[in-house]
């Protein structure tokens, strides 16, 4: 079933993804401070969740069944302000007070303050341990709820989140999907130079977790991987998902100055004519 | 003098909580021998889940689980409870204001033989920081159980402070304690005792002898660090124009400072905090530890008169 997929599915989460990265870089324009490059290499991942993969129920937004996403890397949070306002969970015009006194929109996700975030975060490293909390529960509930997770690659320095790894294969949690953004860039730099993950893969794969290395940019590579983590019993998943920083915006593209800077006029009106053009 | 467990009544009390409402949920890393929550292992293995030796994944674990409903009680020593994983506790569980207990057990000196790494004198401090958290630190093991019965029904995080052993018994029962504005011990006119943990049955024992000289003293059990009973603080010390805090833990930070924030702003009378002056001790036991603090009968009552001194 997995290996028809329907071509208007896939152009259809082509248009949002570019939709999505339009209204990243104008928010972040707007707030002029944000985190263009890791949530630009998020895009279609988050596409695919929350236009196709996940259950979401807008007419009660914080309803028990629903499936969650926690976006571990919380300052990559324009992606997922995007998407929750394209899919209407508060209006896209919100979007420009990014980051702004009294905004809903903080500068990393806070479920107090804004509609359809399912968990605060923004201190890296935190995120896996809370989904595992999350989809545990819903074992112990027995619930069909599924619980996905967004980490960064730099985040894996982090200890807890290999606590967290361990915790998720003893408690079984077939119902957990990890999803690395895997742009290899941090703060610093390359994550060769500040801190090696290789060889990711075979470290997870030793934790005895379903290891699925994707292209992040892929549609048809990401559905399929969702669709094979559901298959997945007894283990979660995760999802080693090839990105590029900055995807999108070849002035950005792998440039880890981009990390942490917003466009000024002049950018921001080449970085859209260069998205709606490709 | 009768003496009870704490941790034990901290672990009873979790598999009361725990046959009541079964949303109620156990955590421990790899101490539930210690800690007690073993009771409750052993009655609900189902709730219980042993977390490994990871506080920072348990903290953010247990906020998961609130999200979705649960009330879990994260458990391990109080040193560990508070330090560990204090930014978890702070972005995954008081941030969202989430509905995690924290159960602490082995806070103050009570580790002594272990020295100063076991040793746990700046948690009520670390958590008192950290808006939308309660902080509880029962006498005794009445009153921890009224703590555990009570942060059941709270909504929010809650931060326990439980002791170990033997502790002389308060309260003979736990619908008698009064969580949130604390509990008067003894009445007196001339100097009020503010106190909380190990040393509230110390103060109420000064207090008796300081009687016999013709002190007339109060003795308040402060169980709720935060939020601080402001208006029983201000009535008593403008009731007997002086004010003297004793706790187990250091100076800085813990029960001296929350009431002095208050007596000073609302209240100004002469004051004296009494607890551990900054210092990392060594290992040794309790009691010697409490000795080389100061936190002993003989010099409660030899501070209380030199504070009275100092009275206008």
């Amino acid at each position: 079933m997995v290996d028809t997929i329907n071509k208007n599915l896939v152009s259809f989460l082509e248009e949002k993804a570019t939709e999505l990265r339009i209204n990243i870089l104008k928010m972040i324009h707007a707030a002029q401070s944000g985190h263009p490059g890791g949530a630009l290499s998020a895009a279609e991942i988050i596409t695919t969740l929350y236009c196709h993969e996940m259950r979401i129920n807008l007419d009660n937004q914080r309803d028990p069944d629903r499936d969650r996403f926690i976006l571990s890397k919380g300052h990559a949070c324009p992606v997922l302000y995007s998407v929750l306002a394209m899919k209407g969970f508060f209006p896209i015009e919100e979007l420009a007070t990014l980051r702004k006194i009294n905004s809903r929109l903080q500068g990393h996700p806070d479920m107090k303050k804004t509609p359809g975030v399912d968990f605060t975060t923004g201190s890296l490293g935190n995120g896996l341990s809370i989904g595992i909390g999350m989809a545990l529960m819903g074992k112990l509930d027995k619930k069909d709820f599924r619980v996905y997770v967004m980490l960064g690659c730099g985040e894996l320095d982090e200890g807890i989140v290999w606590e967290a790894f361990m915790a998720g294969t003893k408690f079984k949690l077939d119902n957990l999907v990890v999803i690395i953004d895997y742009n290899k860039l941090q703060l610093d730099g390359d994550n060769d130079e500040v801190m090696p993950l290789e060889p990711i893969v075979d470290k997870l794969e030793a934790f005895n977790w379903n290891v699925i290395r994707t292209n992040g940019h892929d549609f048809n590579q990401i559905i399929k991987a969702f669709a094979k983590a559901r298959e997945t019993h007894n283990k979660p998943t995760v999802i080693v998902a090839d990105t590029i920083k900055g995807k999108g915006v070849s002035f950005m593209e792998n440039k880890v100055d981009w990390h942490g800077l917003a466009p000024d006029d002049e950018q921001l009106k080449i970085a859209l004519e260069e998205i709606r053009g490709s | 003098m009768q003496t009870a467990s704490m941790r034990s009544a901290y672990g009873e009390s979790l598999v009361e909580i725990g046959q009541k409402n079964k949303n109620v949920v156990v955590l421990d890393c790899d101490l539930s021998k210690a800690t007690k929550t073993s009771l409750f292992a052993e009655k609900f293995p189902d709730r219980f889940f042993n977390m490994g030796i990871a506080e920072q994944n348990m903290m953010s674990f247990a906020a998961g689980l609130a999200s979705c409903g649960k009330i879990p009680f994260a458990t391990t020593l109080a040193v560990f409870a508070s330090m560990r994983p204090c930014e978890q506790i702070r972005t995954s569980i008081c941030i969202g204001n989430m509905n995690v207990k924290i159960g602490a057990p082995y806070g103050g000196l009570c580790t002594g033989e272990n020295g100063p790494t076991h040793q746990c004198i700046a948690d009520i401090n670390t958590m008192r920081g950290l808006p939308n958290m309660t902080i509880l630190a029962p006498s005794d093991a009445t009153s921890c159980k009224a703590c555990v019965l009570w942060a059941a029904q709270h909504k929010g995080p809650v931060y326990i402070r439980v002791l170990r052993d033997n502790e002389p018994v308060i309260y003979s029962k736990a619908s008698e304690v009064d969580v949130l504005s604390g509990n008067r011990l003894k009445d007196g006119n001339d100097i009020v005792i503010f106190s909380n943990g190990f040393t509230s049955h110390m103060a109420v024992v000064a207090a008796d002898l300081l009687e016999k000289e013709g002190i007339s003293v109060t003795v308040h059990d402060i169980i709720s660090v935060k939020p601080i009973p402001e208006k029983a603080v201000i009535s008593m010390a403008k009731k007997c124009g002086a004010v003297m805090t004793v706790e187990e833990h250091n100076i800085y930070g813990g029960l001296g400072s929350a009431i002095a924030e208050v007596v000073s702003q609302k209240c100004p009378v002469p004051m004296k905090i009494l607890g551990v002056s900054d210092y990392f001790s060594d290992s040794g036991s309790h009691q010697s530890l409490l000795q080389r603090a100061g936190l002993t009968v003989e010099n409660i009552v030899k501070q209380t008169k030199s504070l009275l001194n100092k009275k206008e």
